[in-house]
Formats: C-alpha cells, sequence, structure tokens
C-alpha cells in the first residue's frame, strides 16, 4: 500500500499500462473472425425491418430496412479492420483506444441485430420497444449496480444487492398492499434495503466478518425470510398483503413524443425517473463533492483518511446505508413496476447482475449505466428473439447475458481497478 | 507553539512501549528524537497525533493540557506530521489529498478546490517546492510525495511539525534539500520534531536532541555531541561499529549477470541493461535508494519477475526464463526484502514455513505423502540452532517478532547447500542483537565459498557486509566500487553520478572525510 | 509496508538488553506491525473468523499442545458454534410464532389473557421443531425400527450431496478462493454422469465407476474453467462461478432438449432413467433411500483432509491461500494452484451431483442439483471449511432439509425456515464477539485471532514473544 516503493510485480490489481497487452486485440479478432463468417457468409439473403416508432406515435418514423448481407458482409470488415487497428496499437506499445473497443461494440452489435432478426421466421423487429425494454429491465440492474458503488467505492464489497433487491421487493408489495398506497412502499423498500444494509455494515464493519461472505449469507437470509413469510403470510391472505397499487407511468407531454428516446426518458414511472435522477446524483457527488471526496478517500486509502480526521468506519457505515436506500428501491421496480405482487425469489440474481455491471462499469457510476443497460439490452433481447422465432435456441439466447459478463470481467476490464481498499476492513491501531 | 509531553505512558496490554516519557518542543526549535528501531519513537508520535491514545501522561499545548481523540484534534491544536510511509491517496491529485478532511465547499455541497490549489501554489513558491497542485499523486517522484505531504500540513496551520524518518526514502541529495527546507520552516517560527536513526543527519540539524532507549528517554545530547556518544546513548552501552570478519578469499566467478532489463507495467526499465559477477566465497552487496531497482534485480535473478531480458548465468546455467521452483532447486537462496509478505506464510507454523520452498523433497515428503514428524523434528533443530523465539514449532509464523521472523527465513535458506545466496534489507526492522546473529550468518555462508549478494539500502549495513558494493541508480549501475570506498562517494553515486565521476568529484571537494 | 517502518540501526552487536525486556520491546513493535498490516491489507488475506486459513495444520491433533479443554471450551469455538446454533433456533422459533395464525388469534385479545399468545407461540414453535426432529432424526410413532430411524437415514441422504459440494467450497476457500459455482458444477457433473449412466451399457461395478468418474470429470471442467480464467486474465471468481451457474443450467436445459439427453417421447426437459448397473446401491436394502453414495463422501472427506493436512498439493494450496506472494516467492506456482483448486473443488461439487443423479434422483432433470450449491457454501462456512467440520456441518444441514419437509408437511411450517436458520447460524458463528457478548462470555485472552487483539482494553495474558 506504500506509494513510495515500486509497485510489486505480482500485485494483479495493478494498472497494466504501457507493457503490451494481447489480450483486447485478440478477444476482437476472434470476434472479427466470427462476424465475417457469421454476420457476413452465414447471412441469411432477406432484408431486415427494424420498426423505429409505434404506428399510433405522433411522430412516425419510416422503417428501416438493411439487406441482411450487405449490412453483415459491411460490418464485418468494419469490425475486422478495428481489429487490426488494435493489434498495430499494442505493436506500437499504446494500449487499444477506449473509442475503439466501444466502436467495435456498437458495431458487433448491430451486426448481430442484423444476422440473427434476419434468420428469424419473421424478419421484422420493433427496435423502439427493444430499446425501451431493455431500460425497462435495466431499471433494478442500474439501482443495484449504483449500489455497490457507493457501498465499494468507500471500501465495503457489497455482495448482498440480491438480498437489498429482493428485500425491498418484498417490503413495497407488502408496505403498499396493506397502505393502499404505491409511494409508501416505495418508502418501505428503501427501509428494506437499509436493513439489510446495517446488517452487513454491523457484521463487517463492526465484527470485521469478510465482507463477501456476508454479503452471501445474507443473500441466502433475505431469500429465506422472504420466501418463509411468502408461503406463511403473504400467499395465504394474498388480498390483504400481497396486492400491491402499480405505480403510475407519468408521461411528460410533448417530450415523451419523441420517436425512440421519448419512451425511454420521459415515459417512465416514479421509480424510472429516480434511476436517471440516481445516476447524475451520484456521479456528481462522487467526483465533485466532499462527501465523494471523503467516500473515495476511505476506500482508496483508508489510514490517510483518518490521520486527516475522517472517521473511516463512520463514513463506510453511513455509505453501506445509502447503498441500502439506493437498492431497496430498486427492489421496488419488481413489485411496484414490473409485475403487481411479490413471488418467491422473484429477483432471480439479478443482484448479481448487477455486480458484473459494476465492475464491468469500473466502478464509475455512469460506467455501472452502460453496463447495466448492456445487460438490460442482452435479457430483452432473448425475449424478444424467442418471440421472433429464431435459429438460435431459446436456452443460448438466455445465457447471452451471463456469456457477455464472463468475457467482460475476463477479457475487456482486465485493466480496471477497484477502489483500493475494498474489502478490506479498516482496524484503526 | 510550545509542545510539551508529560509522563507519556503507552501500554498494548502488557508491554510497554513508551515509559513515562517527558518532551518539551519549544517553539522554533527543532528537537530530533533519537533511537534505534523499536525504541518507541513512532508509538510517541502516534500518541502526540492522536492516532494512539495515552495509557498514563499529559500532552500539552502552550502550557495547557489537551487530549486527542483522533489525529483531526491534534490538527486543530496545531500539529501535522509527516508519516514515514506517506498518506497519500495515490489515485488522487495533489489538491484533492490537501484538500481531504480540510475541504472548502462551494453552492449546492460541491467541492471548491480552487482555493486549496491557491494555498498549494503559495506554500510551493514560499518555500520552493515546485509542486503542481494538479498532478496525479502516484506519478509523483518520492521526494515530491513528501513535500506534499509537508503541505498538507502547513495548510492546516501546522506550527509543530512532526517528520517520522523522513528521509528513508530519500538521496542524499534530497536528503540536503529536505534539511534546508526545515531550516526555512525553523527561520518561520514553526517548530520541527525530527525522528530518526541516523545520526549524521540528526547533528546536522537539530537544537535539541532526546534519545530513547526501549521505550524510556536516556537522555538528551546537545548537537555538538560525537558521533560515538551519540550512538552508545541510542543503543546503551558502548559500540563497535565494524563487524569482526576475515578479507574474502574470491574464488571462481560462477555467477554472472548480463544485459539484465527489467520493463515494468508502466513501460519504464526498472532495471537497465546491468551487467555484474559475483564470484565464490564474496560478498556484493547492491546500495542505492529504496525504488530504484533491487527489488526487481533480486525478483528477476529468482524468476519473479516478468518482461525480463539478457542473460542471468549460475556454473554455467541460464536461470533466466526459469520458474521460480527451478531457480530455487538450482541452488539458490534467497530472503526477501518483505518478509512478512514474501517470506513467510504468517499462519503457517513455524514448522511449515521452515519447509516452505522444500516441502516436496525428501525427507520432508514422500510422494504426494508429507511426513510431519520429519517437519516437526526439522524444526525443533533450526529452532535451536537459530535461537529463534517461539512457544513452539507449532506457533504461527505471523506471532514472531520481527527477529525471530527473519530468522526462519535465514534458517530456511541456509539449511540445504546454496551455489548463490540473495538477500534484500537482512536486517530491517530487525533488532540489534539478531542483526549481528544473522550478519554473522552471512559471511559465514561467504567463508563457505557460496557468492553472496546483499541488496541494503543502508549505507551502514553495505559498507559492513560488502567485498564490494555496486551502485543502482533509476535501475543502472552507477559502478562496482571497493569496499572501502567513502560514504560521499557512494553518496554521490547513489544520487546518479557514475563512479570515476564521483571519484573525481569527491577528491576534489577534499579528498573526501572518513 | 510494515519492515520499512523500522530499518536497520547502525550500530550492532548483541548483548546487555535482559531477555524479557527485548522481548516486551519486540512484541511492542510486532502488536504495531500487526495492527497496521490488519489496517493496510487486512493482515493479507481473509479474515480468520470463517474462512481459517490454516490454524497450525501440522500440528499433530494430539493433547497437550493446546490450551486445557474447559478453558477451550469456555472461550474456544465449539462453544460459541453451540450457542449460534442455540440462538439462530431461537430467533426461527420466534419467526414461526409470530407468523403463526393461532399465536394471531391469541393475540388480538393479548391484555386479557397473555397467556394464550405465550402458549400458542411456544406450541407454534416448539411443534415445528419436534416434526422437524422427528424428520430428520428419530421417529417415536414408527411402527418398526426401521420407520423409527428411517428419519435418520434420510438425513443421511439429503446429507450426501452437501457434504460432496461443501468439501468442495471448503478447498477452494483454503486456497484463497470463493467458490459459488458449486450449484454449476453440481449441474455439469450431474449432466456428464447422467449421460454416461443412460447411454452406456456396461456391467454392474465398471458402469457406477464411469459414471462416477464422469460426474467428477464434469464438475472439474466446469470449476477448473474458473481456475484458467483467474490465473490468466485476473477475473475475479465470485462474478466467474455465479455466471457459469446461470450458463450451466442453461446448458443442461438446451441439452435436455436435444434427442440426445431427452427422454424418448416426452416433451418435457427430463432424460431417461439411468440404467440400474449405473445406480449406487441402496446401502441399507430397499427400504430406504439411503445409498452408497454417503459411503463416498466419507471417503471423500478422508480424502480432503489427507489432500489438505497431509499432501504436498495441500501444502501448496493452503499457501497458496494464506499468502499467494509468499508461496509465489517459495516457487509454488500461484496459477497452477487457482487451477488445481478449482478442479478439485469442482470435482468434488461432481460427487454431488453423482449422488443426486445415480443416487436419490436416478434421472437428469434441470432441477437435478436443487439448491445443493448454494447450501454447500453455508455448510462450508459453518465447518470453518475443515474437511470434518464441513461433514458435520453437512449432516446437519442435511437433517434441517429432511426435517423441514417433514415439518412442512406435518404442521405445515415453510420449509423456507431452514434457510433462515441455516444463514443465521453462519453469520453468528462468523462473528465471535456478537455471540460471547449476547451471553456474557468471557472474551478469550491469548488466543492469537484478531478480533480478540484488536480490543485493546484486553489484557494480552503474557508473553506474546
Amino acid at each position: 500500500m506504500s506509494t513510495v516503493t515500486t509497485a510489486a510485480p505480482d500485485r494483479s490489481a495493478a494498472p497494466a499500462g504501457a507493457v503490451r497487452s494481447w489480450k483486447t486485440p485478440i478477444l476482437l479478432s476472434v470476434l472479427a473472425v466470427v462476424a465475417l463468417l457469421v454476420f457476413g457468409a452465414g447471412a441469411p439473403r432477406n432484408n431486415v425491418t427494424f420498426r423505429l416508432s409505434d404506428p399510433n406515435d405522433a411522430i412516425v418514423l419510416p422503417d428501416l430496412v438493411l439487406p441482411a448481407a450487405a449490412t453483415g458482409w459491411l460490418t464485418a470488415v468494419v469490425l475486422a479492420a478495428l481489429a487490426v487497428l488494435a493489434v498495430l496499437a499494442v505493436r506500437r506499445g499504446s494500449a487499444v483506444p477506449v473509442w475503439l473497443v466501444a466502436v467495435f461494440a456498437v458495431l458487433f452489435l448491430i451486426g448481430f441485430l442484423t444476422w440473427v432478426v434476419g434468420s428469424a421466421n419473421n424478419p421484422n423487429v420493433a427496435l423502439y420497444g427493444l430499446l425501451a425494454g431493455s431500460v425497462t429491465l435495466a431499471v433494478p440492474l442500474i439501482f443495484g449496480s449504483l449500489s455497490g458503488v457507493l457501498s465499494e467505492r468507500s471500501g465495503v464489497v457489497n455482495i448482498a444487492i440480491e438480498g437489498q433487491l429482493l428485500f425491498g421487493a418484498f417490503a413495497a408489495a407488502v408496505a403498499a398492499s396493506v397502505s393502499g398506497s404505491a409511494i409508501v412502499g416505495l418508502f418501505a423498500a428503501a427501509l428494506a434495503g437499509v436493513i439489510v444494509s446495517f446488517l452487513l455494515a454491523v457484521f463487517s464493519i463492526r465484527y470485521i466478518v469478510n465482507q463477501v461472505i456476508v454479503g452471501v449469507v445474507l443473500n441466502v437470509l433475505v431469500s429465506g425470510l422472504t420466501g418463509f413469510l411468502f408461503s406463511s403470510v403473504l400467499s395465504k391472505d394474498a388480498e390483504t398483503w400481497n396486492s400491491p397499487p402499480r405505480l403510475p407511468v407519468l408521461s411528460i407531454p410533448v417530450l415523451s413524443e419523441i420517436p425512440i428516446l421519448g419512451p425511454i426518458l420521459f415515459e417512465q414511472t416514479i421509480v424510472g425517473y429516480l434511476m436517471y435522477i440516481a445516476v447524475a446524483v451520484i456521479y456528481v457527488a462522487l467526483f465533485r463533492s466532499r462527501w465523494g471526496l471523503r467516500t473515495r478517500a476511505v476506500g482508496e486509502h483508508p489510514k490517510a483518511a483518518d490521520t486527516l480526521g475522517v472517521n473511516v468506519n463512520r463514513m463506510r457505515f453511513m455509505n453501506v446505508l445509502l447503498a441500502g436506500v439506493v437498492a431497496g428501491v430498486g427492489g421496488s421496480f419488481f413489485t411496484l413496476v414490473s409485475v403487481s405482487g411479490f413471488g418467491r425469489d422473484m429477483t432471480a440474481g439479478q443482484g448479481y447482475i448487477a455486480l458484473a455491471a459494476l465492475i464491468f462499469g469500473r466502478w464509475n457510476p455512469i460506467g455501472a449505466f452502460f453496463a447495466a443497460l448492456l445487460f438490460g439490452f442482452a435479457t430483452n433481447l432473448s425475449n424478444v428473439l424467442s418471440l421472433l422465432g429464431t435459429p438460435v435456441p431459446d436456452q443460448f439466447l438466455r445465457m447471452l447475458p451471463y456469456v457477455v459478463t464472463v468475457f467482460a470481467v475476463a477479457g475487456l476490464v482486465g485493466r480496471s481497478r477497484a477502489p483500493g481498499a475494498s474489502g478490506i476492513p479498516y482496524v484503526k491501531g | 507553539m510550545k509542545l510539551e509531553l508529560k509522563g507519556i505512558t503507552k501500554r498494548f496490554g502488557s508491554l510497554v512501549a513508551n515509559d513515562h516519557i517527558d518532551l518539551v518542543v519549544e517553539p522554533g526549535q527543532v528537537h530530533s528524537l533519537l533511537g534505534e528501531n523499536g525504541a518507541g519513537k513512532s508509538t510517541l508520535m502516534n500518541v502526540l497525533y492522536g492516532l494512539y491514545q495515552p495509557t498514563e501522561g499529559t500532552i500539552l499545548v502552550n502550557d495547557k493540557p489537551v487530549t486527542f481523540s483522533g489525529p483531526g484534534e491534534a490538527m486543530a491544536s496545531g500539529i501535522g506530521m509527516v508519516h514515514q510511509h506517506f498518506m497519500l491517496v495515490p489515485v488522487f491529485t495533489v489538491a484533492e489529498n490537501v484538500a481531504l478532511g480540510n475541504e472548502t465547499v462551494g453552492a449546492g455541497g460541491l467541492l471548491n478546490l480552487s482555493e486549496t490549489r491557491t494555498r498549494i501554489r503559495q506554500i510551493s513558491d514560499q518555500y520552493g517546492f515546485d509542486v503542481d497542485p494538479d498532478a496525479i499523486v502516484e506519478d509523483l517522484p518520492v521526494g515530491v510525495q513528501q513535500r506534499v505531504e509537508i503541505i498538507k500540513a502547513l495548510v492546516r496551520d501546522a506550527e509543530v511539525l512532526i517528520l517520522d524518518e523522513p528521509t528513508a526514502v530519500l538521496t542524499p541529495k534530497e536528503t540536503d534539500e529536505l534539511l534546508g527546507i526545515m531550516g526555512q520552516l525553523k527561520a518561520d517560527g514553526k517548530s520541527i520534531v525530527f525522528i530518526s536513526h541516523k545520526l549524521r543527519e540528526v547533528k546536522a540539524v537539530s537544537d535539541v536532541i532526546t534519545v530513547i532507549r526501549r521505550g524510556k528517554v536516556v537522555g538528551t545530547a546537545e548537537p555538538g555531541a560525537s558521533t560515538t556518544e551519540l550512538a552508545s546513548l541510542m543503543v546503551g552501552r558502548s559500540v563497535s561499529l565494524t563487524l569482526q570478519k576475515a578479507p574474502a578469499a574470491p574464488g571462481e566467478v560462477t555467477f554472472s549477470v548480463r544485459d539484465l532489463t527489467v520493463r515494468a507495467a508502466n513501460g519504464q526499465n526498472v532495471v537497465d541493461g546491468l551487467s555484474f559477477d559475483i564470484a565464490q566465497g564474496e560478498i556484493l552487496a547492491i546500495a542505492g535508494v529504496q525504488g530504484n531497482g533491487q527489488t526487481e534485480l533480486t525478483e528477476a535473478i529468482m524468476g519473479l519477475q516478468e518482461h525480463v531480458s539478457g542473460s542471468i548465468t549460475l556454473d554455467g546455467e541460464e536461470l533466466l526464463g526459469r520458474s521460480v521452483r527451478d531457480v530455487i532447486k538450482e541452488g539458490v537462496g534467497f530472503v526477501p526484502e518483505d518478509r512478512s509478505v514474501e517470506g513467510l506464510v504468517g499462519t503457517f507454523s513455524v514448522a511449515e514455513n521452515l519447509i516452505l520452498n522444500r516441502y516436496d523433497e525428501a525427507p520432508f515428503a514422500r510422494g504426494l505423502t508429507m511426513r510431519p514428524a520429519v517437519i516437526e523434528k526439522n524444526a525443533q533443530e533450526k529452532i535451536a540452532e537459530y535461537d529463534v523465539r517461539t512457544q513452539s514449532a507449532s506457533a504461527a509464523a505471523g506471532t514472531l517478532s520481527g527477529g525471530n521472523q527473519q530468522k526462519v527465513v535465514m534458517a530456511r535458506e541456509f539449511s540445504r547447500p546454496l551455489k548463490l545466496f540473495i538477500a534484500s534489507q537482512p536486517t530491517r526492522g530487525v533488532d540489534v542483537g539478531s542483526i549481528e546473529f544473522l550478519h554473522k550468518r552471512i559471511v559465514a555462508e561467504r567463508d563457505g565459498g557460496t557468492p553472496v549478494m546483499i541488496v541494503s539500502t543502508e549505507l551502514d549495513e553495505v559498507l559492513e557486509l560488502a567485498d564490494r558494493i555496486a551502485v543502482l541508480y533509476r535501475g543502472r549501475l552507477m559502478g562496482i566500487v571497493p569496499a572501502d570506498t567513502s560514504r560521499d562517494v557512494l553518496g554521490l553515486m547513489m544520487a546518479g553520478m557514475h563512479a570515476d565521476e564521483a571519484l573525481a568529484q569527491a577528491t576534489e571537494l577534499q579528498g573526501g572525510d572518513q | 509496508m510494515s519492515p520499512q517502518e523500522n530499518p536497520p540501526v547502525t550500530p550492532d552487536t548483541a548483548g546487555g538488553q535482559p531477555p524479557t525486556r527485548r522481548a516486551a520491546q519486540e512484541a511492542a513493535r510486532e502488536e504495531e506491525r500487526r495492527l497496521e498490516a490488519a489496517a493496510e491489507t487486512g493482515g493479507g488475506q481473509v479474515p480468520p473468523p470463517a474462512v481459517p486459513a490454516s490454524p497450525a495444520a501440522l500440528a499433530p491433533a494430539g493433547p497437550g499442545d493446546e490450551q486445557p479443554l474447559m478453558q477451550r471450551i469456555m472461550t474456544g469455538n465449539a462453544l460459541v458454534a453451540v450457542l449460534a446454533v442455540v440462538l439462530s433456533l431461537i430467533l426461527g422459533g420466534l419467526l414461526i410464532a409470530v407468523t403463526d395464525e393461532d399465536v394471531a388469534r391469541s393475540a388480538s385479545y393479548f391484555f386479557s389473557r397473555p397467556m394464550d399468545t405465550i402458549g400458542a407461540a411456544w406450541s407454534a414453535a416448539s411443534g415445528a421443531y419436534a416434526a422437524l426432529f422427528q424428520g430428520s432424526v428419530f421417529n417415536a410413532g414408527g411402527d418398526s425400527f426401521a420407520r423409527m430411524i428411517y428419519p435418520l437415514t434420510q438425513t443421511l441422504t439429503v446429507a450426501t450431496p452437501l457434504i460432496c459440494a461443501g468439501l468442495g467450497v471448503a478447498l477452494a476457500f483454503r486456497a484463497g478462493l470463493f467458490n459459488i459455482g458449486a450449484q454449476g458444477q453440481i449441474l455439469i457433473g450431474a449432466t456428464l454422469a447422467g449421460w454416461v449412466g443412460f447411454t452406456a451399457n456396461l456391467p454392474f461395478g465398471l458402469h457406477l465407476l464411469l459414471v462416477i468418474l464422469a460426474g467428477m470429470l464434469g464438475g472439474a471442467i466446469w470449476g477448473g474453467l474458473v481456475g484458467v480464467l483467474k490465473a490468466r486474465t485476473g477475473a475475479h471468481e465470485v462474478i466467474l462461478t455465479i455466471m457459469l451457474n446461470y450458463i450451466a443450467i442453461n446448458l443442461v436445459l438446451y441439452l435436455l432438449s436435444t434427442p440426445g439427453f431427452q427422454r424418448p417421447g416426452s416433451t418435457n426437459p427430463i432424460s431417461p432413467q439411468l440404467e440400474a448397473t449405473a445406480l449406487y446401491p441402496p446401502l441399507l436394502g430397499s427400504g430406504f433411500r439411503l445409498h452408497w453414495g454417503f459411503v463416498v463422501a466419507v471417503l471423500a472427506t478422508v480424502f480432503v483432509w489427507w489432500l489438505l493436512n497431509r499432501s504436498t498439493v495441500g501444502f501448496e494450496l493452503r499457501a497458496v491461500g494464506a499468502n499467494a506472494t509468499a508461496a509465489r516467492t517459495a516457487g509454488v506456482s500461484v496459477s497452477r494452484g487457482y487451477i488445481l483448486a478449482m478442479a478439485i473443488a469442482g470435482a468434488l461439487a461432481g460427487l454431488a451431483g453423482v449422488a443426486q443423479v445415480a443416487g436419490t434422483e436416478k434421472v437428469l432433470t434441470s432441477g437435478v442439483a436443487a439448491s445443493f450449491g448454494f447450501d454447500a457454501i453455508t455448510v462450508a462456512l459453518l465447518g470453518r471449511s475443515s474437511p470434518w467440520g464441513t461433514f458435520a456441518a453437512g449432516l446437519l444441514f442435511g437433517a434441517f432439509r429432511a426435517g423441514g419437509v417433514t415439518m412442512q408437511a406435518s404442521t405445515g411450517t415453510s420449509i423456507d425456515i431452514v434457510l433462515v436458520v441455516q444463514s443465521l447460524i453462519v453469520l453468528f458463528i462468523a462473528a465471535p464477539p456478537l455471540v460471547r457478548s449476547l451471553f456474557r462470555l468471557p472474551t478469550p485472552g491469548a488466543i492469537p485471532s484478531a478480533g480478540a487483539r484488536r480490543n485493546r482494553k484486553t489484557a494480552a495474558t503474557g508473553g506474546a514473544a
């Protein structure tokens, strides 16, 4: 941890700067070859229709019709060119630029989409619905990964996101059902997230139990507790306990009529708007406020913060609780927005995906936001495609988000650096 | 500001780290705290800085008793501290580091760093620091990082500045600059508590010297006191400053390094084209300020570094590109610089640590099965031979003291036939009694005909053990000089001057004082 | 960073210092160093409570070199473990009582007849726990001895996969890896084992052996993949194992929709029955479901004990887990350690899959792993990552699970309460200071556990030197 000595050689977290890392170019090359073989050579001989707006919208955009083969070859060739550029960059001894990876990812996505939709029985997809659905599916993931940002930036690994989401969902359903008000449910969800966070904080900060262990066990605890209450209380009298009112969709006039972007940004429930606000607020606060400076300091070098009079463990405690608020609100999405009512283990591992989005997004709120969007997109795509009837088996489509995650953590983000003291308890001398 | 400590006692359980220490720091004074490792200097300063609570005693600021429940309160009372290991967040900018804990907040709770930047520039100009407020700290050289630490204290209007072993990481030139800065601060009316075990520096800069030994104040001295006087006060008896060792009888050259280059993650060559030989029965000491490639050099030999080029031969065998295990089996003994991290598995027993790199060899293992009885017996023998103070062979190695841990590492490495012995910082953090023991062992290994390479950032240790001295600066060899080379010449070499140049300059200055 | 704190001094030669004094000094310095190390690096690895790295693993279990028995019981982990279980059962009982309908009814007139509520609460909780016991250990109401001990054999049957997979998680822990992926490893192991089981046509014995090997291979591949990715790319194993769990379940679902796996004539994701030659024979006759897989689990425990405590491979794995840097410096390949640990862990989880597919279920479905892979994590944590501790924890959780089924059937208490109790147990066991303070137990003095030493008010009893 010394800032003095040169870095020890095998510290895997050390930033790999100019030492050539062939990981990214190799991965890009492999993907480019896949693109050439599949999107290009394997392209279906028909046109693909992307519908850009709902026929009932105020402004109706014409459908986008692309010839599958030409589009496939075009993207594949550009992808190959980008892969060559990446190889050349590493050859020169510099890192692969971020823009290149980003452009590559977007193009690969377009190529894949054209190929997969073109191969379907009905090569016609509502792009606007695909995108809006992705954002919707990403909402709990984004809340979850923001919870991770808050907690891990201050030095506490938060595996309990899953539990926070699930308990939030449960509490929102029960409180909204009993009170008859979805807003009450929202507050209850936040409180439930805080309760899980409180346990995480007490055990990992006060009793210095391994943070990963506490997180995993808390997830089991919440799963058992909500499952138990679900079968012994909720399902016996669903009328009283498990019929929450839904949060209404609040359309902003005019703005929500903008094609494609309108529904995504301006036709959300309060949870959706809170999501955008949370991303922006947490980003600004983390990097521009006193609280953010101190949070990052206790996550990077707690002792330095301590010697400057910052109370490390109180800072961490507060951040973990705040993380609970965020994840709890995210959990309310499941019972107040997505479906009306709680179901056993209904978060289905989304908390873990949120964790992956956090790492993929390099512990940055904006990065986590886009990573979560990617996962939401992958999930929604598999849903849409299984309806269209594609040649790819349904199960493989369902695997997609998880495979993407494995590639993400193993390949592209090898260089990402976790907060220096994340996972390490601070014990004052 | 006047600072006074009265009867400060700090106990850890039944262990007394500070025993009724009295100390008065007058305004505008450089007050040195001299003592060897573990004498209790750092504990005392941590008490003063609010990091520890004293078990007994009082702290008085301007004759008023104060208690500090944390560093924040100490700072509020005008006490600033520059820790030996900088308390800087490496990924933050200088301004962010300086602002931390003392932030200016503008509209909407947002951070206002511009004021901090102005203050940094102001202080930087006043003392000639040349620090850019927007630089990322981890990109800065060590000397500049230290100045950031000083700025941090000055921004908080520190009247008393505690400098804890500030010169340990500096070149002789940087050290001189720091001593100059201390003079300037003093002239501005600041008091300085200078903690060190380096007699020369203490004598050069102090107004008052307080000597601490085993947690107690054993005396005060004027800076005019002689070096030997101070040394004996510090150690508690008259000291002979040299180890009795026979002159080396170098034999055949069996270990050769040619054009060795190690590239670091940031693309720089941390070891840059090194070539040297070590003969059998000879100790080559590698001198240099910490962080000039010594770590990477030893690790490259051991096979612990990637991105290494050149050649390393032992008995005609090429070691480069071999695995760590191969290098060890080839007969290379290695004492790494950080024993608790690299040399030992703290939760393993002493017995297990004594076979850490031989666990799969006869007689400790037969096939895949280990033989606990043999391992235990081996442990008993080594514990007796090396006088390792431990409750039992099954005690966790992490519970031993630094000196005893180092004995375990040394015992392990010396317990097999060696063709090369490498020790990095062999006595760092080791008590005086063990130092002598370990030094004698190293010399004995040399006398047995093994080529020995010692890496040490302590010039005294280098001069004591070396038959020849190689000086590293920024990964490059400044030359290999005889063991009787003067400190001035070595100091110039450590600051990046080649051997012949350094010799010329030193003689020019006045023939080198010894 | 600690060693730099105290660079060597100029003068040398020993003597003069009384040894005790010096010892005290050294200990004080050591204390500082250790505290600082703990603060800076978390003491190096995973904190001690739940994942003990190697508490003097070479020390023979013989008496003499440990503390006196009573003292060990009072301050040691055994008592904390028992109290943690008791505490968790009490909390679980409260939960059962609070959600009970009779209790709710009597609570409406609590202030006139409070004993009604308390009585109803007691009968709810005690009834549930009695059913739990009856379903897991001994059924006094059985009409034959076989019926009476039937619950116990059920416990052992359920414990079999828990023990195997728990051993896998524990082994990975000891190598410093957090293996959340036992679920996926069980699934892939069961898939391969099942496939060999229903396709191959081999004599009894050989067939079963191949099934077992196939199961271990499947798990080893799935686990080893994580090891390889971790060693090569530095990706975090927690994320990798979680993702591979999802990939595994989808892969199995896909396979079960292909002709090679799907039962002929069925549209459901279910395989044909395994051949009789591929099954674990019943251990106590056909009246019981307990099969030879339990014996394999016992053997696996013995093997893991040997591997960790007596073999050179185990020494390597433990060294990598306790201090990877020191292991590397000593010539141990950390990458190899990661890959090996995950592959062996996967193979053990694969054994759990075999126990399911060739012992209990006799057919491959996507639900063949139930939630054993996740329960295995709590089993390993409760067993403190030691082989026999894991075995015991597996039995306990097996009893909970087997009894939970009976409990749900006879008293209507949801089996989910078992999850609650299990996770509470692990939480409490991981935080001994919490349990001690709840029960007002003495804090262990000289035990070199980080938690105890951190308590600065604690008087360390004498020589830390």
